[in-house]
């Protein structure tokens, strides 16, 4: 199982050979060489995934971790060592899959999409830089690495999101997410080190070993603030999660983050960056589980708010992938709520076991939205729902697979969403009433939102581009009427098809036969009380929509206007991105950034300028002495000799 | 009768008035002047010092012949530095010297 | 002769040699300076003789006086003018200069006055002859215990070494 490492080692060699030499080569030919790298990644993760799952993963019918490399890298002392390895378990096998996959699906459609930008190597070796990081993300064997590659995800989704960097909105996305991301990880790093500190470990089998018992007896009662400080240390290693995840209220950057190049939105801000938060709670979930009960419920609630907040935002945008990015929210928050509310071993278990369902489910259809809509703006030159209508006659493969994606999200049978949500909703059902029908609602909304969408672009017919409510935020103004939009061209529409019957197919995999939370596998059956509501109220969604949009209509305005402030708020996000500006602006900036200011100007700038003073007198003093007039030196040597001899002569 | 000491207080004031020129003068070859009178003096107090302490051995007075070769010599390659220097920058003051610094 | 016409003799000896001392460095123009310390040289020259070393003041005659005051009359002269007179240093020069002097002369003549010297035999010098020229010569070309040679030909060495170094410094380009 060596070979495993090739799967980390062969996008970063890709990334060092496309940055370093790809301005030499012709931007085709670099496209295609990142793209076969990443083909033989896809393949060697399925083979890593075929012998795991079918040969030597398991053992006495439990999952073990294999661990087939593992290497000292900086030993500090005896218990502080940072290791890097490889680890394989379910989920990161599970993970090497989903990320190979869509990566290369990316890879694929992005010779079509990014054909002819400037800056089309530099692309491709970012997108390698990506998977590199996010591979060796998911393989960490421990914590720590796991930070190293996590922050190394954060830099290349900050570059990513800056690829057009001549657009200041672009810059700012890219610098806001780096920043948001970035103030989410100092909890992350906070959290790890307390962690270590007191379990002197950062091995994540050590960790969770045997009931997580390592950090529920090495933390021995501490109290911190009313909480076990293995609570805090791990609400703390959340926060990292939430940031990347894009939890409440950490959740800002993702939307901002659209402004990249749409095939990175599909693959770093839909499928596998912004579940590596999920990945972390999911990887140390038996240290929640026994250590710190009360933080994997803050989790759930965390994540139930997040679901229903950013779906209610989701309805009211008009920019199509700020659509999908809200939707994205609220997914990602589903996968955390079905942590939250999840035990641990065999059916107790099953929320974690969903949510990894949901994650790999959500990773293909979300994907597959986003490159559509991709797809989408390729042929109408705008982001804005308003430009578009009518295209269904145009892009056939479009709209169809569009169309399976929205229903899997939307969780219709036999599409895969439908399975891996039916068994998180399962598992609210059990465990919390209130989160349930919280969950219950978004999945209503999840389905109108989506349908919405769908018809608004490929059934209604266009609206003026100065239609209400438009922002307009097209870029290269509204190409839809001045040509006819047509099919995008085959690298795009591949890859659209192969991840539709990703979309419809996954759900049928026995997932609890392989991922559990004990590693042991069992057996789920369909609750069908929870699955036909959930059907009824996505089937109510999706009818309203088609109601509202299927054709031009006023209603949509009018409810709107019915709804008053409420849609106002929506539309403007709920005003968490002025809420965060006052609270950096106002309370941080200047009650805690003007005094360090100047504490650092007058203080340390002064206290280092005094140092520079003293010593440019001084030696202004000295250079005197080195003056290079013989007469002074030898009045110097004589004097110096007369006081010695004085010295000698009357001590 | 001469004791030594008269010998050595005249070799001491001409020691330090040498001393006095060489700090205080101007001119290169004035510096030298002074720097003469105190070599002057160090070769008087070599042969005083053999005659009067260790009276039949010849070291004092043939470290005062040698004293007075080597700065026959120094004072020959002293005065070639400072004709050439005068070429270079029109006089011999010392003080114009630091030029040579640059 | 009388030791009484002796002391006087050497008295004014040795305050010529100090007054010429002071003029050859205060003197305002240089070819009196470089006169003086011929004279000093000469005062000096008397003194080798008061002490017996009759060659010694031969040598310091002709070389010194003979020779290098002969070579600073020469530098004088390529390097001045007729009028010259020398510039002054700034005021503080001259104090800083006479404090050090003074202050070695006052550090100097005390350890001298309070050094008790241990005399050889012959205190008084009296009867002290001069040295034959032919042990002079015996001790500069011999090999033996305080015999010369090495230093003597080292010395030719340095000579020769200034002669050229002389030259090379000094011939135009």
């Amino acid at each position: 199982m060596e070979y495993s490492l090739f799967i980390v080692v062969i996008p970063f060699l890709l990334f060092l050979f496309l940055g370093l030499l790809g301005t030499k080569l012709k931007s085709i030919v670099a496209g295609i060489i990142g793209t076969i790298g990443m083909g033989i990644c896809a393949v060697l993760a399925y083979t890593v995934a075929y012998q795991y799952f079918f040969g030597i993963g398991k053992t006495n019918g439990e999952w073990v971790k294999q661990i087939p490399l593992n290497f000292e890298w900086l030993r500090f002392t005896e218990n502080l060592h940072i290791d890097l390895g490889v680890l394989l378990d379910p989920i990161s096998v599970m993970m090497l899959v989903v990320i190979t996959t869509v990566s290369l699906m990316v890879h694929i459609y992005s010779l079509g999409y990014m054909k002819g930008e400037t800056g089309f190597q530099r692309y491709y070796a970012f997108l390698s830089l990506f998977s590199f990081s996010m591979l060796g993300l998911v393989v960490a064997t421990n914590i720590f690495q796991m930070y190293i590659f996590w922050e190394l995800v954060g830099v290349s989704s900050y570059s990513l999101i800056g690829f057009y960097y001549t657009k200041p909105s672009a810059v700012a996305a890219s610098k806001k997410a780096f920043i948001v991301t970035r103030f989410a990880d100092l909890g992350f790093l906070i959290g790890i080190l307390i962690l270590s500190f007191y379990t002197k470990t950062f091995d994540f089998g050590l960790l969770t070993a045997d009931h997580a018992s390592l950090v529920t007896t090495s933390f021995a009662g501490g109290t911190f603030m009313g909480l076990s400080i293995a609570t805090w240390a791990l609400a703390l290693i959340f926060m990292g999660g939430a940031g990347k995840s894009a939890m409440f209220p950490l959740h800002i950057w993702l939307p901002d983050a659209m402004e990249g190049p749409t095939p990175v939105s599909a693959l770093i801000h839909a499928a596998t960056m912004v579940v590596a938060g999920v990945y972390l709670v999911a990887r140390l979930f038996p240290v929640y589980i026994f250590a710190a009960p009360d933080v994997l419920e803050m989790i759930a609630f965390v994540g139930a708010f997040t679901a229903l907040f950013a779906a209610v935002i989701a309805i009211t945008q008009t920019d199509i992938k700020r659509v999908l990015a809200f939707s994205t929210i609220s997914q990602i928050a589903y996968m955390m709520v079905a942590l939250g509310v999840s035990g641990y071993g065999d059916h107790e278990g099953l929320g974690y076991m969903a949510s990894m369902f949901h994650l790999f489910t959500h990773a293909f259809f979300k994907a597959l939205l986003f490159l559509g809509a991709g797809s989408v703006i390729h042929a109408v030159h705008s982001n804005e729902m308003s430009a578009m209508g009518g295209l269904h006659k145009y892009m056939k493969i479009t709209s169809i697979t569009f169309f399976i994606a929205c229903l899997a999200i939307a969780g219709i049978p036999p599409f895969s969403g439908f399975f891996s949500k039916d068994e998180i909703l399962a598992a609210a059902f059990h465990h919390q009433p209130v989160i349930f029908w919280t969950l219950w609602v978004v999945a209503g909304l999840t389905a109108f939102y989506m349908f919405r969408l769908y018809f608004s672009i490929f059934w209604n017919t266009p609206k003026s581009p100065k239609g209400d409510l438009v922002h307009s935020a097209s870029l290269q103004g509204v190409g839809g009427e001045h040509h006819k939009p047509h099919e995008s061209p085959a690298p795009m529409t591949i890859p659209l098809i192969i991840l539709a019957v990703f979309s419809i197919f996954t759900g049928l995999i026995p997932f609890a036969d392989f991922i559990s939370s004990d590693n042991i596998p069992f057996h789920t059956h369909i609750d069908w009380t929870v699955a036909i509501m959930s059907i009824a109220v996505a089937v109510i969604g999706i009818t309203i929509a088609f109601m509202l949009y299927f054709k031009d209509s006023k209603q949509p305005a009018r409810i709107a206007q019915a709804m008053g402030g409420f849609y106002q708020a929506a539309l403007h996000k709920f005003y968490m991105d002025e809420i965060w500006m006052w609270v950096t602006q106002t309370v941080i900036f200047r009650y805690i950034c003007e005094p360090i200011k100047w504490f650092d100007r007058h203080i340390i700038d002064g206290s280092m300028n005094g140092l520079a003073w003293i010593t440019q007198k001084s030696s202004a003093g000295i250079k005197g002495l080195q003056s290079g007039k013989v007469q002074f030196y030898a009045w110097v040597f004589i004097f110096g000799s007369i006081v010695i001899a004085a010295l000698v002569l009357f001590l | 009768m001469i004791r030594m000491e008269y010998y050595l207080i005249i070799s001491t004031l001409m020691f330090f008035i040498g001393i006095y020129g060489f700090i205080s003068r101007k001119n290169m070859i004035a510096i030298l002047i002074s720097l003469e009178l105190v070599l002057n003096a160090v070769e008087i107090n070599f042969a005083v010092f053999n005659r009067y302490l260790f009276p039949g051995q010849l070291e004092g007075m043939f470290f005062t012949l040698f004293g007075i070769a080597i700065t026959a010599a120094e004072t020959a390659v002293a005065l070639a530095i400072i004709i050439n220097a005068y070429r270079a920058i029109g006089n011999i003051d010392i003080k114009n010297l630091s030029k040579m610094k640059e | 002769m009388d030791p009484i016409i002796n002391l006087i003799l050497f008295v004014c000896l040795g305050i010529a040699s100090i007054v010429l001392s002071v003029l050859a460095v205060s003197a305002k123009r240089l070819m009196r300076a470089a006169t003086y310390l011929l004279l000093v040289l000469i005062c000096t020259a008397g003194f080798y003789l008061f002490l017996n070393y009759h060659f010694l003041a031969a040598v310091q005659v002709s070389v010194y006086a003979g020779g290098v005051v002969i070579l600073f009359l020469f530098a004088i002269f390529l390097t001045s003018n007729e009028n010259d007179v020398l510039r002054r240093h700034q005021a503080g020069r001259y104090l800083w200069g006479a404090l050090a002097a003074l202050g070695g002369i006052a550090v100097t003549t005390f350890a001298l006055v309070k050094h008790q010297f241990i005399y050889g035999d012959n205190q008084s010098m009296v009867g002290d002859q001069e040295i034959d020229m032919k042990v002079i010569g015996e001790a500069l070309m011999g090999t033996e215990k305080y015999q010369y040679l090495l230093p003597f030909e080292v010395l030719s060495i340095l000579l020769l070494a200034a002669i050229i170094g002389g030259i090379l410094i000094a011939r135009k380009r």
